[in-house]
Order: structure tokens, then sequence, then C-alpha cells
């Protein structure tokens, strides 16, 4: 039997052609950002090596560059920026702390076990 | 109507019931907490990733000079391969957020043909990722040598291609004076972790001895990965002093100076760890791949049998979709912490 209790979510996302294209304009730049900056990374991961100089400088761009590649594929092609407030808190701060309480624990360990190695040199 | 209230109840006694806080489906909501726990399990991974790679003392290797052959060019191209597997994925993202889009149009026509998109881009990043293992498996040509002063390095270079092994000591199956031109590749590299070649001759597995008529190699660097007596890390040995080093390894007739590719024991890339976690990480990755391929084949069908249009939305697909692009980002951070930095 047909429910008519349960709302449908699903058909409050349908939309128009004309809010269709505006939509696929958005997608084709969100495409163009992302292809961009993978040729960017290429490059630099390319032509700079890792015993110049330069290479923490260009490390952390890297890890600065995924950031901004994951933050628009989560907000704009998994449609994350679109939906409530609250439900993006939901899904992003418990992962946020999460990673970043591991990251400082990766940090502060390797770093001393590295320093018991070298101290126990063989 | 069994298993529900038949009477109207208003919404402040069902806690606003009916309608759900995030102004989402059940299903929606689901996937995400499924992708929560999912990104949290290659966060661990990578994490795992990260503190081995800080706490090793020996040279991690690095990406540029692990990855750098394409499929049929040979080598010379680092990291484009990666790139453009990571460029294929990408693109089967938007193929797949516009089959979601069509979706919401009520677009059949439009779902399947990006969908159909999708897949194969989906398929071509598992073949690519086979051909990349098959790669990293067998390694390089030359190998990773330990020198004399208990140093070792991994070569750069072009390695001179065998030409033939002529017989010089008959053995089980071989005459004297044959000359054998088939697996040549195969042979010499077993030979030479055997430490069955000495002087330029080899010695095969029925037993005969041949000798080893091979093209010179064209600059040859050899690139210290684990200091010796001699050698610090990261020193360079360049020009006839480089080929001289090397095959005083190979033809010493020792075993287990050369290491050739990569497997769970050893590999000629650098630290162990990073075999194991390559293995491990782009592994799980491709297993995710092949059930985001195997799952988006499923929807299609359903999208073919108009199964979806009945319903009335395409919810199905953004859910699928939500999984898909969620490889994608995995592959993303991937990329970054094995190939770049």
């Amino acid at each position: 039997m047909e429910r008519d209790d349960i709302y449908e979510y699903s058909l409050d996302t349908h939309h128009s052609e004309e809010e269709g294209k505006v939509l696929r304009k958005k997608i084709w730049k969100v495409t163009a950002i992302l292809t961009a900056i993978t040729v960017v990374e290429v490059m630099l991961g390319a032509f700079i090596k890792q015993h110049d100089s330069i290479w923490p400088l260009v490390k952390y761009s890297f890890i600065a560059m995924t950031l901004v590649k994951a933050g628009y594929i989560v907000l704009s092609f998994m449609h994350l920026g679109d939906e409530k407030k609250a439900l993006k808190y939901v899904i992003l701060v418990p992962y946020i702390i999460f990673i970043v309480y591991l990251i400082f624990i990766l940090l502060t360990e390797s770093n001393y076990v590295r320093s018991i190695w070298e101290s126990h040199a063989i | 109507m069994s298993g529900h209230a038949t009477k109207e109840i208003d919404s402040a006694t069902l806690w606003g019931g009916k309608v759900s806080p995030f102004s989402t489906s059940y299903g929606k909501l689901m996937m995400w907490f499924f992708l929560v726990s999912d990104a949290l399990t290659f966060g661990g991974l990578l994490i795992a990733y990260g503190f081995t790679r800080f706490n090793t003392l020996d040279a991690w290797p690095i990406g540029e000079e692990t990855f750098n052959s394409m499929p049929f060019l040979g080598h010379g191209y680092p990291l484009l391969y990666v790139a453009l597997m990571t460029f294929i994925l990408i693109v089967s993202s938007v193929t797949m957020v516009l089959a979601v889009e069509a979706g919401h149009r009520m677009d059949k026509k439009g779902v399947i043909k990006w969908m159909i998109a999708t897949i194969i881009g989906g398929f071509f990043f598992v073949g690519s990722q086979a051909w990349e293992w098959s790669h990293f498996i067998h390694g390089s040509e030359f190998g990773k040598v330990e020198l004399a002063d208990g140093s070792q390095a991994i070569v750069h270079g072009e390695f001179g291609a065998l030409q033939n092994f002529t017989v010089t000591e008959a053995g089980k199956h071989h005459k004297k004076g044959e000359v054998i031109t088939e697996d040549l590749m195969h042979q010499y590299q077993h030979a030479v972790v055997a430490g069955h070649v000495e002087n330029g001759m080899i010695t095969l597995h029925d037993g005969s001895v041949a000798k080893v008529n091979k093209a010179a190699d064209k600059d040859m660097t050899l690139i210290i990965k684990v200091k010796g007596a001699k050698y610090k890390l990261n020193d360079r040995i360049e020009g006839a002093d480089a080929s001289k080093q090397y095959y005083a390894s190979i033809n010493s007739g020792e075993a287990h100076k050369v290491i050739y590719g990569a497997n769970l024991k050893e590999n000629e890339y650098g630290t162990q760890q990073y075999a194991q976690f390559f293995f491990f990480i782009t592994g799980f990755h491709g297993f995710h791949v092949f059930s985001g391929v195997c799952i988006n084949i499923i929807i299609l069908i359903g999208v073919l049998r108009g199964l979806y249009h009945k319903r009335g939305h395409y919810e199905m697909v953004e859910k699928t979709g939500l999984y898909w692009h969620f490889v994608d980002l995995v592959w993303v951070f991937v990329f970054t912490f094995f190939y770049l930095v």
C-alpha cells in the first residue's frame, strides 16, 4: 500500500532544465579547477627534487592543494555544501576531530620512536 | 498498514517525527555514515604509513624515481601515468555527478549515458592500477644493487638490451655453441640474484654455461639509498665509474647482490615497509574502486529497467554517486602521500 506519511525528500531535489544548466556549468567549472590543481601538483613533483631547499614549501603546498581538492569533491560533487548545516557538522566535525588527534599522535610518537632509533643506532 | 500508527498524532508528541532533522532521506544519511567510517579506515591506514615513514632512518623511496614509466613508452616519464590515472578518476567522478544531475531532471537517457561513461572510467582506473602493480612487482631492468663497500644503490639510465647467450659449456639441454635468444631477461635476472653470473658468463638452470651478449647501457647513474663504508645517502655515481661498480657486483658470482622488483620480503625501491604499505593501501583502494564499478553496473541495470523512473526519483543513483565520489576523494589523498610528498 502506498504510504502517505513518509516525506519523500528525494522529490525535493528535482530541478528544471534551466536550473540544470546552471548546475552543469558549475560542475564543469569544478572539473577545470580539479584538473588544474592536479597538473600543477604533477609539474611540481616532477621538476622540483626532494633535496632542493624549496622542497619543504612544495610539500606543504601539496597538502594544501590536496585539501582544496578534497573540499571541492565533498562540498560540490557530493553536494554536502547543499545539505543542512546540522548534517554538515554531524559528518565533518567528528571526522576532523579524530583525524587531527591521530595526526598529533602520529607526529609525537614517530618523533619519539625515531629518537630511540637514532640513539641506539646499530 | 500494519507496523505503524493509523491514528493521527500531532508532531509535537512525535518529537517532530516523520521529518528528518537533516531534511534528507534515511538511505542517504546511512550512506554518509558509512562513508565517514570508511574514511576513518583510510585515515588510519595513511596515518600508520606516515608514522612508519617518519620514524624510519633509511631513505624512503621517492615517488618520481619509483614511478617513472608509461605503458608502451618505457621510462623517463616521472609521475605522468599516475597523474593520468588520477585525472581519469576525477573525470569519472564528474560524469557521475552529471548522471545524478540528469536524474534530478528525470532524464533517463542522460543518466544511462553518464553512468556508462563512469563505469568505463572506473574500469580504466582498475586496469591502470593492475598495470602499475605488475610494474612495481617486476621492477626495473637494473634492480637495486649492493656495491663493494656495502652501500645499496638504485640505478637510473637506459639498460642495454640482452642480445643472446652463446653456450660455451654444454649442460642437460643446451649444446655447446648453441645461441639462446628466448626468455633472456627472466633467466638473466634469476641468475644474477642466485649469483650465477660471473665475469660475463651465465650458468643456466640446466648447468650449461653461456656467454652473455649485451648491448651497452647508456647514461648510467647510481644513487645511493643505503649508506656503506664509502658512500653516503643520496651520493650519485655517474658515467664509467657507475658502470664499473655496477658490473663488479653483477659479475661477482655472489648471490643476493641485486634485488629486482618488489615482494613482501624485499624490494628494490627502498625501505621494506614502503612496499607493504603500497600493496595494502593502493590494494584496498583498488578494491573499493572495483566494488564501486560493480555497484554502478547494478544500478545501471536498474536504470535501464526503468525501476527508478517508476519510483519517481533517481535517489539510488545519487547514493552510489556518493560512494563513487568518496573513492575519488580517497585517491586524492593516496596520490599526495604516496606519489607526491
